[in-house]
């Protein structure tokens, strides 16, 4: 019997820590800022935190969303 | 279609996502908000800018853009000569915002035209009705008597 409760124990910890990584994982991911352009000719250009252009749009949408709430 | 003001308050009322937006033209004069006046103009000041920083990226024409930042995301969605900025919280569902916004532009659009006064055209001559007759008939009697 102690044996089955320490076998269902180690079961549990081991689908909690994996849900606890997948779920670290996925918020990692989106905090991840971002700026996605639309072209005309249906293009998508994505820039991510740490390029040059994607700072400079980022902050500008920063400044936009602090003036927003003020 | 709506006028524009119905149209930012369709908005603002299907979409619980969106915070504000603002409607402006490329010399960034406002068309129309959901916050007042002052605000308006400072936040499409600043929406103005990040719209022509961003046009800088590509070659061809920009037509919509967000950017998300731990605060919230910003979208400037543009038609023609007219653009609409708005803000949201943080991990927005992107596709439905900027259908709604582009919606809502559109509505701008589609500003009903004022009615221009026409001038009047001269009003033909009524056509009279045949005068009817006035003087009551004589009765058969009465014209045989005399």
């Amino acid at each position: 019997m102690p044996r089955r409760r320490r076998a269902l124990a180690v079961a549990a910890a081991g689908a909690a820590s994996a849900a606890g990584a997948v779920l670290l994982r996925r918020r990692a991911g989106r905090s991840r800022d971002r700026a996605e352009l639309y072209f005309a000719d249906g293009s998508l250009v994505t820039l991510t935190q740490g390029s040059p252009e994607a700072d400079r749009l980022l902050a500008h949408a920063r400044d936009l969303l602090a003036a927003s709430r003020r | 279609m709506a006028p524009p003001a119905d149209a930012l308050a369709h908005l603002t009322e299907i979409s619980t996502q969106i915070q504000f937006a603002v409607v402006f033209d490329r010399e960034g004069t406002v068309l129309g908000s959901t916050v007042d006046d002052d605000r308006a103009g400072r936040l499409a000041a600043k929406a103005l800018e990040l719209f022509r920083a961003a046009e800088q990226q590509g070659q061809q024409e920009l037509v919509q853009l967000d950017a998300a930042v731990a605060d919230g995301t910003v979208f400037v969605v543009r038609d023609a000569d007219r653009l609409i900025a708005a803000t949201t919280g943080p991990e927005p569902t992107v596709g439905l915002v900027f259908y709604d916004l582009k919606t809502c532009l559109r509505g701008f659009g589609d500003e009903p035209p004022k009615p221009k006064s026409k001038p009047r055209a001269k009003r033909a001559p009524a056509k009279r009705a045949p005068a009817k007759r006035t003087t009551p008939k004589k009765k058969k009697d009465d014209a045989a008597s005399s």
